[in-house]
């Protein structure tokens, strides 16, 4: 660990730009987080449009009672899929393997992740993982049609024969193994690899997050891949784990699966949760309210979601009802926390709607009903009522959606311009958000009316007299608005592509490392690094006379600020001032490496090793 | 923190419990309570889990509108004027309020476990002498209702699913169907032939799974009469949107005549019959 002292002045001409491979070579043989970052964002995006696609189809198939424009085969086959691919290929890669890859070594001022060879195979494992997942639709038996649960017996080879399952099983142990290791690789990076100064509670909200659900991906992914290699030992050499007929319990299955299923909820949403949080604070000009409350809310929420799976299992009969349902309402308590920290980081602020901000806010309000719906299905009775119904669809779709997709477009749109040195468009953003609002409500409000009218979840047709035609119209009606919604991003995506906007370094004024180096950043990351004497450390040194009000001072007795001062240079503030307001403001003196102080980011880590 | 907000930050403490209690009472206290489109319960058990839900549900609303409230309220209120580029206080912490607003939701959740425990229990209870006790088992694709009657017979009735060429054409009286009398208990004893079933009665705002190496058994005390469409609701295979069932609920006098009757009509099974698989 170094001092706090600040660094010398000098200057370093930036050196020239690195001259490896590029194109197709760079892409495959890439080991920058950077790239990898990137690979993974893209792949999982492509993932979700396909999924989301899956839901289209899905949708169109209940618009009308005894509908058939699928089988009830090719159906199964899609609802598998579609939870599948959005799960373990599209939510979790998105976050862990995309965002975190990118951000969270440039929040913490490393060059690259502890172990990049490690998180170059992660990538390789994923993409060749999904790949064999989606190949499952052109074998014979078709693609795995047990569900996204895969509950035994359904799951053995006389239920359910054939190729495509055990494609399905095989990418996900490698889905699975990729996971473990981006999960290593976060916290040995978060561990080891933070600049001089970024002590634990200086890290930003987010990258504590991904710290929180690195140690859940540890937990929780080793017990899916046990249960995945029981199941294939099941379905391939005479193996009765799963089969009462060789004294097997199927209900292990259910215990395995959830053991993993209720951490991976939290694995998918924490992410978000801490993406959500960086936004909210930058977008409102002040800090998170109640940091470490926030921290001790996530790690409460990380420990309690081990001890809540068998709540998928109410209605099985086999599992201590009030336990379950005590420990999975306590999850309201932090997650009950995190609104109100939300709710006071934005109190009093000077909030900004970009689109980022707009999608974040998108995601509290949805994100709540989402929430409350589920300490309904934590208590046992209620859960009898709507296990396995809409209801629970609606319910869960509108957590996932909520943090996955309106969570992901802020973070997507919040960090584009690190990405890529662009600005989306602001217009086309708030149109895509408006779109995704509406078509959010319209299409899972009455999933979770259907669900209180009885109609059970995965299936195929129902009759024209159960009076659910209606609802089940208006909730395809909504998909089709999501639909146009990602539509307008993509069309986002393209129009900054084409018609490109420089986005300057740090183009929301915000509030942490990422947005000290260039856009995108240097191979190696950075040329420069401001004093850390915060969880703000950009923050700290545009706007060195508006450090947080601490109600308690440190006890180094606020010299920090007076460094902060000090290091801060009247110019860059000058230069912040106009870049803060005009959105795509370009940085007069190009992709800013002006050298500050000394400092490469190899010194830095030595000296924290 | 101005004593403005202060008083504000507290009457919300005070006020937050006070609706969910309110709503729960309301719940437990009135005869006809709203269950937001969910059945008020074809039966006695159904009717504790309806009012629980309608509880819940107000609670939630309640509480969904007072964050929604505090959302909204920072949204417009402290959006940023044009042209103004002033930085607000950077205030970060808080901790009285944080306490509150940890106790708070603590305390909300102990009072909805309390009521929930209560409702479980009354729905779990299994009588020592039921009227009538019904064997189920969920196979793919369909049911087995098995009736004991005083002889020692065991009464079975079956039904195919829709896509069957024969039921092809017909609505729901192809369907097993599952009798029971109104104002009596009635066990169900319930299994699974092959895979994970789910017995779903959305009348009686139940479901239970049917599973392989799993008896699980609970009980229905109807209030109503009628016939209550009912289905399998895990996931099960290729017909499992087909495995379609209905309960019908009859007076215990028609009941009787209905058992006597299903004796000398329907398929009767000796005691140890071995249950085919399939």
């Amino acid at each position: 660990m170094t001092t706090l002292v600040t660094r010398p002045e000098a200057v370093v001409e930036p050196p020239e730009e690195a001259h490896g491979p590029s194109g197709l070579v760079k892409w495959i043989t890439s080991t920058d987080h950077k790239v990898i970052g990137r690979s993974y964002t893209i792949t999982a995006f492509l993932f979700f449009l396909v999924a989301g696609s899956m839901a289209i189809i899905i949708r169109t198939q209940l618009a009308s009672p005894d509908n058939t424009i699928v089988s009830q085969h090719v159906y199964n086959e899609l609802f598998t899929m579609h939870g599948s691919v959005m799960l373990y290929l599209f939510a979790g890669p998105f976050a862990f393997g995309g965002l975190a890859n990118f951000i969270v070594p440039l929040q913490i001022g490393a060059p690259d992740m502890a172990f990049p060879r490690l998180n170059a195979l992660s990538y390789w494992l994923y993409l060749s993982g999904g790949i064999i997942m989606l190949l499952g639709f052109v074998t014979t038996s078709g693609a795995a049609d047990f569900g996204w649960v895969a509950y035994a017996p359904l799951s053995n080879s006389i239920n359910t024969p054939g190729a495509g399952p055990d494609m399905w099983i095989v990418a996900l142990v490698l889905t699975g193994f990729s996971a473990i290791f981006t999960g290593v690789n976060i916290c040995a990076t978060v561990f080891y690899l933070r600049a001089p100064g970024l002590t634990m509670f200086r890290m930003s909200i987010f990258t504590w997050n991904m710290l929180v659900t690195a140690i859940l991906i540890l937990i929780a992914f080793p017990v899916l891949t046990a249960a995945l290699v029981m199941l294939w030992c099941d379905r391939h050499i005479g193996s009765h784990i799963f089969t009462v007929a060789g004294g097997g319990v199927p209900v292990l299955w259910q215990n395995l699966f959830w053991f993993f299923g209720h951490p991976e909820v939290y694995i998918l949403a924490l992410p978000y949760f801490g993406a959500v949080t960086d936004v909210l604070a930058v977008f409102s000009r002040k800090p998170v309210f109640g940091y470490k409350g926030m921290i001790f809310a996530t790690i409460a929420i990380a420990a309690l979601s081990t001890s809540v799976w068998a709540h998928h299992m109410f209605t099985t009969g086999t599992v201590l009802l009030p336990f379950f349902s005590i420990m999975s309402y306590l999850i309201a308590v932090p997650t009950g926390i995190k609104f109100f920290n939300w709710i006071g980081t934005m109190w009093r602020g000077s909030i900004t709607f970009n689109t980022p901000m707009l999608f974040a806010v998108g995601f509290l309000v949805v994100f709540l009903f989402g929430g409350v719906t589920g300490i309904f299905l934590a208590s046992p009775p209620v859960d009898f009522a709507m296990h396995d119904t809409y209801f629970v669809v609606a319910h869960f779709h509108e957590v996932l959606f909520g943090t996955v997709v309106f969570g992901g477009f802020s973070a997507l749109t919040y960090w584009y311009p690190k990405y890529t040195g662009r600005m989306l468009n602001d217009f086309l953003g708030k149109i895509s958000f408006w779109l995704m609002f509406i078509g959010f409500w319209v299409t899972f409000v009455p999933q979770y009316l259907l669900g209180e009218a009885g109609m059970p979840r995965r299936i195929a047709e129902y009759l024209p007299n159960m009076g659910w035609t209606t609802l089940n119209r208006v909730s395809t009606a909504g998909a089709y608005m999501l639909f146009l919604s990602v539509a307008v991003m993509l069309v986002n995506f393209v129009e900054a592509w084409r018609r490109p906007i420089p986005a300057g370094d740090n183009p929301w004024d915000a509030h942490t490392l990422e947005w000290a180096t260039s856009s995108p950043p240097p191979h190696h990351n950075f040329y420069w690094i401001p004093p850390i004497r915060s969880e703000r450390p950009v923050w700290d040194h545009y706007h060195p006379e508006h450090p947080v009000e601490r109600e308690h001072p440190p006890r180094t007795g606020g010299d920090e600020v007076a460094a902060a001062r000090s290091t801060a240079r009247p110019d860059s503030r000058a230069q912040f001032g106009s870049a803060a307001t005009a959105r795509g403001s370009v940085n007069p003196e190009g992709p800013s490496h002006e050298p500050r102080a000394a400092g490469d980011p190899g010194d830095d880590h030595e000296g924290q090793s | 923190m101005p004593p403005r907000r202060r008083a504000h930050a507290k009457a919300f403490g005070r006020r937050g419990p006070i609706l969910v209690l309110v709503g729960l009472a309301l719940a437990a206290g009135g005869c006809t309570y709203p269950t937001f489109g969910a059945s008020h319960g074809a039966d006695v058990q159904g009717q504790e889990i309806g009012k629980l839900y309608s509880g819940m549900f107000m609670a939630g609303l309640v509480v969904a509108a007072i964050v929604w409230g505090l959302i909204a309220w920072s949204v417009f209120r402290y959006r940023r004027k044009k042209h103004d580029n002033s930085i607000p206080r950077q205030f970060q912490e808080h901790i009285p309020l944080e306490i509150t607003y940890t106790i708070l939701p603590l305390v909300i959740v102990i009072i909805i476990f309390a009521f929930t425990v209560i409702t479980e229990n009354e729905v779990d209870a299994v009588s020592k002498r039921p009227a009538q006790t019904v064997d189920v088992t969920g196979y793919q694709w369909g049911w087995i209702f098995s009736y004991q009657n005083a002889n020692g017979l065991t009464l079975r009735t079956q039904g195919a699913v829709r896509s069957f060429p024969a039921a092809k054409g017909y609505t729901a009286d192809v369907y097993p169907q599952l009798v029971l009398p109104e104002g009596r208990p009635t066990k169900i004893v319930l299994r699974s032939a092959d895979v994970v079933h789910e017995f779903y009665v959305h009348a009686f705002n139940f479901g239970r799974f049917a599973q392989p190496g799993v008896t699980n058994v609970f009980e229905f005390t109807p209030v109503q009469t009628g016939v209550f469409p009912a289905q399998c609701s895990e996931y099960c295979g290729l017909y499992h949107s087909e495995m379609l069932f209905s309960v019908r609920v009859v007076a215990y006098p028609r009941y009787e005549s209905w058992l006597r009757y299903q004796e000398h009509h329907l398929n009767q099974i000796p005691k140890h019959y071995p249950l085919t698989q399939r």
